[in-house]
């Protein structure tokens, strides 16, 4: 419950945020530079007079799109290529797994960065394709496992006696019993991707957009050193934790619910 | 299979993934848009310099050709070499040669703080499941897992080194200037291990053996320290093994406020300079760091676990 109303929030906010911002995010103010948190700056200003709640809210935006895309394309593909190695085996299932342990014999930040480094100002969208290039592995993995699993149960086995072709048994018969863990692991996944791309963006690396909290948490350890300045690193850095618990929570307790023998672990 | 056989078919792959991982970081560098020579040339370069640059990094030649000259630099042992004015730059060997020795510190102080950390955490939750001290566990691993390392280490740094004074910060060069990064890289490893080590500890403590050597009468204190331990750690091993590549990129993010000169702060710089080769080199000076530990990681489960080797023998 706990978990499900931490990443409610993030979304909520993640949604609404831009309306919400009390600010333009990208109003330079020179003359109120670090001002303090006031009434009107409830976290004050950052070193460009930047209101940090109007950040702290367009930051959200960010996250909740490249988060959501990352986990939504990493999920499918990996579902799709999981269920396709583990029903028809073989050469296909050798193809994939190859490539799945290729990416797995590799530090996957590492990649993300060296995806990212190929253009001088990464793009959104290349941000999200460097993170999508090593996420579906896990998917894949444990959907392969799960259909390998299933492909000798008696109910697959008499779709195929019935005649049922591939994509009926993949589609029909399959995915249903697989979206289980896929789910937990998506939910999971939600928090992972937030902090990397935090990292990246915090690394210099980052999608070149306004505001991502990873950016901000840069900005704000550089003046972390200025009595009263704190709180402008505090902030993103708690927001960022806010989603990591909320997803780890949320995916522990969804994988209490839809696996019980895993329960209390 | 033999000990030997597994190693061979173990490094047979790693050797695979290692190859598969070079083509894969030479395609993104070299297929996506973006001239290398436009970065490092700058805007006023003459087309001759452009030209020489060009040379100098091989990109006048075609793609297979410059894979395959990327190969030959591996088997050499240089990596490849700096441009422009390769003559006079160490290679790329060199560079990362230098650096390495601080990662590789930083990384092993940082698993011995997680472990020294994580294991009497994880022990104490599994013990006491379900009391206040196994709560007060859970919460320390999760806000590990959670808290960015980008925020703890600026944190640590300001609260030990500029407020406190207790501990050496980036301008120290002493040995206990490892203190600090190596806690801010360990927490969240920490985090997971003793996660892992309470779940494989409350799995062992339910096994018949841990209830024979209670009903034998051994001291609570052994049953948990000694018969459960041993079992229960070896996934734990596994874990912390294959999180030895997460401590090697997490080590950019430290390096970067710490400012330690190792591999992260290598390729942060070649990054920002463009400077391929170097980029090249220190990714897949890494990946073969990562293959090697996981290789090791495999052995030491089988010396762990005499049920492994002898499935094996």
């Amino acid at each position: 419950m706990i978990g499900t109303a931490l990443l409610a929030v993030f979304i909520v906010l993640g949604v609404a945020g831009p309306w919400l911002a009390p600010y333009d995010p990208t109003h330079l103010d020179l003359a109120g530079r670090f001002a303090a948190p006031s009434a009107a700056h409830w976290l004050g200003t950052d070193a460009n007079g930047i209101d940090a709640v109007s950040q702290l809210l367009w930051g959200a935006r960010t996250a909740l799109i490249v988060s959501t895309v990352v986990v939504g394309i990493t999920a499918c593909v990996g579902t799709g290529l999981g269920l396709v190695a583990g029903w028809f085996g073989g050469a296909v299932d050798e193809l994939v797994m190859r490539a799945v342990d290729i990416l797995m014999a590799f530090p996957g930040f590492l990649l993300n960065i060296a995806i990212v480094a190929t253009v001088a100002r990464p793009s959104l969208g290349l941000t999200i394709a460097a993170l999508c290039a090593n996420g579906w592995v896990g998917y894949a993995r444990v959907v392969r496992g799960q259909v390998l699993a299933l492909r000798e149960r008696d109910f697959v086995q008499a779709a195929v006696a019935l005649g049922a072709g591939h994509r009926r048994v993949m589609g029909r018969h399959l995915l249903p019993n697989v979206l289980g863990p896929v789910l937990i692991q998506a939910t999971f996944g939600l928090g992972g991707v937030i902090l990397v791309e935090a990292s990246l963006a915090f690394l210099g690396l980052g999608p070149q957009v306004d505001y991502t909290w990873g950016a901000m948490l840069d900005q704000g350890t550089q003046f972390l050193w200025k009595a009263g300045y704190a709180h402008y690193a505090l902030a993103p850095g708690l927001a960022i934790m806010w989603v990591v618990i909320g997803a780890n929570l949320a995916g522990d307790a969804l994988r209490d619910r839809l696996d019980p023998k895993a329960r209390g672990r | 299979m033999s000990i030997g056989a597994f190693l061979l078919r173990r490094l047979a792959s790693g050797a695979l993934a290692i190859v598969g991982v070079s083509v894969l970081v030479f395609a993104f560098l070299h297929v996506v848009p973006g001239d290398p020579v436009d970065h490092l040339a700058g805007g006023e370069a003459t087309p001759a310099q452009r030209a020489a640059l060009e040379k100098c990094l091989g990109l006048d030649r075609s793609l297979p050709v410059q894979l395959g000259t990327f190969f030959v630099h591996i088997a050499d042992g240089t990596l490849g070499h700096q441009c422009p004015d390769p003559e006079h730059r160490p290679t790329v060997a060199a560079r990362i040669a230098v650096a390495l020795p601080h990662t590789l510190a930083l990384a092993f102080a940082a698993m011995l703080v997680a472990a020294l950390l994580a294991l009497p955490l994880g022990m104490v939750a599994a013990v006491r499941r379900g009391r206040w001290l196994d709560t007060l566990a859970t919460v320390t691993a999760l806000a590990g897992i959670a808290l960015p390392m980008m925020l703890l280490a600026p944190l640590l740094l300001l609260v030990f080194f500029v407020e406190l004074g207790w501990l050496p910060g980036p301008t120290d060069t002493g040995a206990a200037a490892i203190i600090l990064p190596a806690l801010a890289l360990g927490v969240h490893l920490m985090a997971m291990l003793a996660r892992m080590t309470r779940s494989s500890m409350i799995e062992v403590l339910g096994e018949d053996y841990v209830r024979t050597a209670r009903a034998k009468g051994a001291p609570e204190r052994r049953v948990v320290g000694v018969h459960a331990l041993r079992n229960a750690l070896l996934p734990v091993i596994t874990v912390a093994g294959l999180q030895f590549g997460s401590l090697l990129s997490g080590a950019i993010i430290v390096e970067k406020v710490f400012a330690r000169p190792g591999l992260g702060l290598t390729l942060l710089d070649a990054i920002a300079n463009r400077d391929y080769p170097v980029v090249q080199g220190t990714v897949l000076v890494t990946a073969v760091l990562y293959v090697l530990v996981n290789i090791g990681v495999d052995l030491a489960y089988g010396l762990a676990d005499p049920r492994i080797r002898r499935g094996r023998a």
